[in-house]
């Protein structure tokens, strides 16, 4: 048995069924422990003061908000090479989820830029190609929202997602060739010396495993309405035919 | 792939064809901008490559819809899509139409516009010249654009959704070449860049676009 049997709809819909408590069960938890013993249990940063707490949520959400388009372009690649409905229903459903991640990130960026920089805006390369990357997301649930044919929009959103992500990559790039920034660099690195201390790097980890595995779940979730909204449909379909 | 330019080019010169229309455009535009921010000469010639180029950017993206959408409507793309050239082929032709009859006549104005924005003197060149580069990806990525949004109803708004995002890098690569252009700075960096997409675009989207297009023909 190959794995991609699980992306048989009814496969799917069994397991999904089983795991969707457990994934947010503990979502639920690592979220609110991580966030908990970030924003009461840590010391205030010596420079930062209380600001500092925000990163538990600003820098989650800009992973997720990252990893999700990686996703999408990794499930828009399945369908078009496999056509596996489950798998282009996945995209859909995680695009929304992106839209909110990168809302957040920009936002608790600009309440955290505000006191730090003095700014709540600026035209910095990470800003910018974050609100890119916004408008690339609009873009593509625009487009699943335009086109009524399921498999049409499927296939369309997929080339789009393929042909965005090479311009989005493009314009990270670029934006970094046209302007020099304010925004500090990764401070989690794998492969740093130097990184965000202890005392601040557990809740943080915490609850960066609570956003991704909330973001599994609400994707299991919407993939779930969507085949039952599928299955509607057809039955619907029949209905009038018989 | 000829009598399809040739065919391409003389719908857009004859009546009705909208030929001009992005040039007018162009000129609204770069007519429009000192009301908007004011007549000081000083301002205006340190914002006009960045003008001109946002300019020719929203001019190239009004025509878009134009090079699927009518053949589309009437059939003939369907001709097309069964005639014996493969479907990159007409996409990169009705590209190349559209770059003749709208960026290219860009390229060629953007130098008056300039002397309205009062552009420093050695700008010019590197203007036309980013232009001249960068407005090819312009029409290769719009027609990417149109091609996804060809089976709509009402895909004008949707489409510059769609296509200006993916138009950043070109138009960050363009300004500042011309920028810099106009500032006597050193101008190779950005303009091999812009060569880059332009030639990437090229190269690549014809796939992308052919096969949005054979999906909206199913």
């Amino acid at each position: 048995m190959s794995i991609w049997e699980y992306a048989n709809p009814t496969k799917f819909m069994g397991w999904s069924g089983k795991a969707l408590p457990w994934v947010a069960g503990l979502a639920a938890i690592c979220t609110v422990v991580g966030l908990f013993w970030g924003f009461f249990l840590t010391p205030d940063d010596y420079r930062m003061g209380s600001t500092v707490k925000i990163i538990y949520i600003h820098v989650p959400s800009a992973m997720m908000a990252i990893n999700i388009w990686g996703m999408m372009l990794l499930t828009s690649l399945i369908w078009l090479i496999r056509r596996h409905h489950v798998s282009a229903l996945a995209a859909r459903a995680a695009a929304p989820v992106g839209v909110v991640m990168t809302v957040i990130a920009l936002v608790t960026g600009a309440i955290w830029g505000q006191p730090m920089w003095g700014t709540w805006w600026a035209w910095d390369p990470r800003l910018t190609s974050f609100l890119i990357l916004f408008l690339f997301y609009l873009g593509y649930v625009a487009l699943w929202a335009a086109i009524d044919n399921p498999d049409t929009a499927a296939d369309l959103t997929s080339v789009l997602c393929l042909v965005g992500s090479v311009f989005a990559l493009l314009s990270r790039y670029a934006v970094n060739f046209w302007n020099q920034g304010l925004h500090q660099g990764a401070s989690l690195s794998l492969d740093k010396e130097e990184n965000v201390s202890d005392v601040f790097w557990q809740p943080l980890v915490l609850s960066i495993a609570g956003f991704i595995l909330l973001f599994i779940a609400l994707v299991l979730l919407r993939t779930r309405t969507e085949i039952r909204a599928r299955r509607l449909h057809a039955l619907e379909t029949r209905e009038r035919m018989g | 792939m000829i009598p399809l330019l040739s065919r391409d080019l003389k719908l857009t010169f004859r009546a009705g064809g909208g030929f001009g229309l992005g040039l007018a455009f162009f000129l609204i535009f770069a007519t429009l901008v000192p009301f908007g921010i004011g007549p000081e000469s000083g301002l205006l010639s340190r914002v006009a490559p960045g003008v001109l180029w946002l300019g020719a950017l929203l001019a190239c993206l009004l025509s878009l819809d134009r090079i699927f959408q009518l053949d589309f409507e009437d059939g003939s793309l369907d001709l097309l899509a069964t005639a014996p050239i493969p479907m990159e082929a007409v996409v990169s032709v009705k590209a190349l139409a559209h770059w003749l009859t709208t960026g290219l006549p860009l390229v060629l104005a953007a130098p008056v516009f300039g002397v309205m924005l009062n552009l420093p003197g050695p700008g010019y060149v590197w203007l036309v010249l980013s232009l001249m580069i960068g407005t090819p990806a312009l029409s290769m990525i719009g027609a990417f654009g149109a091609a996804l949004t060809v089976g709509l109803k009402r895909g004008g708004l949707l489409l510059s959704l769609l296509v200006l995002p993916l138009y950043v890098p070109t138009l960050i690569f363009g300004t500042e070449a011309a920028r810099r252009g106009a500032e006597g700075m050193a101008v190779e960096t950005p303009l091999l860049m812009l060569a880059g997409i332009s030639l990437g675009s090229l190269a690549l989207l014809p796939f992308a676009a052919a096969a949005a297009i054979r999906v909206n023909l199913r």
